[in-house]
């Protein structure tokens, strides 16, 4: 079932346009490579999609219902519930521990310090780094915060997870190792993934690949049929 | 994707450094060591270790006939230890020539296509090659993947990647590019 619908998406910074009418549904448990190369518009899409931005135009319908129509707190409430949105640099809380940064959206959303604690560590664990528990982000690696950040942009259990190039600024093992992890976590809690990446080996292991290329999907779908007539624009 | 010839003589004569062996094992041994290579033909073997013997490199220490076929095994010689030891000591020339059937096949279609055709030869070759990505993503992860499969995964991965990077760009200045071959005049802003 599609839970996630963008339909007709327009949006523009000033007079640039950065989606020119981008239509994009994302099943249940799938996992969506959202590519193209820089300035396409692939960020804006996620943005509109996980509410972060509103659309010029068009809608963005989740589970049945418009979500670019609602009040910006309501928004933000679905993000802490329902979504999880990790960036490219982890943005963790700096005067925060590990354990504080990822039990984060836990307390936000009204879980018990103690629960929120406890989900925090098993949820570090799982993504190798339960050392680090009570350290700060100053004390640790590039790849160690992402794989916090990580753990906290599933610790709520989201039915969508939004990843905007989440293995950009980590090396290739490193980077492989998060995202398999990510992957194999999100599969197994049929969490979808929308995961923006201008990297085809990281596209590699979603569902589906959307192309966006100046604004407007280009391609969608891995079907080998698919362009050999020369449908790409 | 341009994947450098495999040497098979060296590789040949590095499994048999590791012990003697007959013509199978060393078929075996060379599939083992190279999942995803091309599969090694028997005939191959047998004509790489008659070359290999001639030019004193190997050595055929024993025959034996157990019931079944003959079976012929060999050895390294002291030569060809030798020779092993350079080619592990020789540095592989980094793309001597920027030489792909890709690229000529892009370079090609611009002279005789049009910017339509072009663009839809580069768009399903990123196609096939984006399958051929996902499939050895998959292989690489599969549970029973052993170390050797994964590195030979991530070397094919690095490949296509660095290919599929090249197919992007490519689709994004093709009409320039057509252009210039074409000498036609940019358009206007």
């Amino acid at each position: 079932m599609s839970q996630l619908q963008a339909r007709d998406l327009v949006r523009s910074y000033g007079r640039t346009p950065a989606l020119r009418g981008v239509t994009l549904d994302v099943d249940e448990g799938e996992i969506v490579a959202v590519t193209g190369p820089s300035g396409c518009g692939k960020s804006t899409l996620l943005h509109c999609l996980a509410g972060i931005l509103r659309p010029d135009a068009g809608e963005v319908i989740w589970r049945g219902e418009r979500l670019d129509t609602r009040s910006e707190a309501a928004r933000s409430r679905l993000r802490r519930t329902e979504f999880g949105v990790l960036f490219q640099f982890g943005q963790l809380v700096a005067e925060l521990t590990a354990a504080e940064n990822v039990a984060l959206p836990l307390l936000l959303a009204g879980t018990g310090r103690r629960a929120a604690r406890e989900a925090a560590l098993t949820w570090l664990e799982r993504f190798g780094v339960a050392e680090l528990a009570d350290v700060r982000p100053g004390e640790m690696s590039g790849g160690q915060q992402q794989r916090c950040a990580t753990a906290r942009s599933l610790v709520t259990e989201p039915r969508v997870l939004f990843a905007d190039e989440p293995t950009g600024a980590l090396d290739t093992l490193t980077g492989e190792q998060v995202l398999t992890t990510m992957v194999r976590l999100a599969r197994e809690r049929r969490t979808s993934v929308v995961l923006v990446t201008h990297e085809p080996r990281i596209a590699a292991y979603a569902d589906r690949e959307v192309t966006i290329r100046d604004g407007a999907v280009e391609h969608s779908g891995f079907d080998l049929s698919a362009l050999s007539t020369g449908g790409d624009r | 994707m341009n994947s450098g010839l495999m040497s098979t003589p060296h590789v040949l004569l590095g499994l048999l450094a590791t012990g003697d062996k007959h013509g199978y094992e060393l078929k075996r041994a060379h599939d083992e060591r190279l999942p995803q290579a091309r599969p090694l033909a028997f005939g191959q073997v047998y004509a790489t270790l008659n070359r290999l013997q001639r030019d004193g490199l190997v050595t055929v220490t024993g025959q034996e006939r157990d019931g079944g076929p003959e079976r012929t095994t060999y050895a390294l010689t002291g030569e060809g230890r030798a020779a092993l030891d350079r080619w592990l000591n020789d540095v592989e020339p980094p793309y001597p020539y920027v030489a792909s059937t890709l690229l000529a096949k892009v370079a090609v279609a611009l002279l005789v296509a049009d910017l339509d055709r072009v663009r839809a030869c580069l768009a399903a070759q990123r196609q096939a090659h984006t399958a051929r990505l996902r499939e050895l993503t998959l292989l690489k992860h599969a549970p029973s993947a052993t170390l050797d499969d994964v590195v030979a995964a991530d070397f094919a991965i690095a490949h296509l990647d660095a290919d599929l990077t090249w197919l992007g760009t490519t689709l994004s200045r093709v009409a320039d590019w057509h252009r210039e071959v074409r000498h036609e005049p940019a358009p206007g802003p």
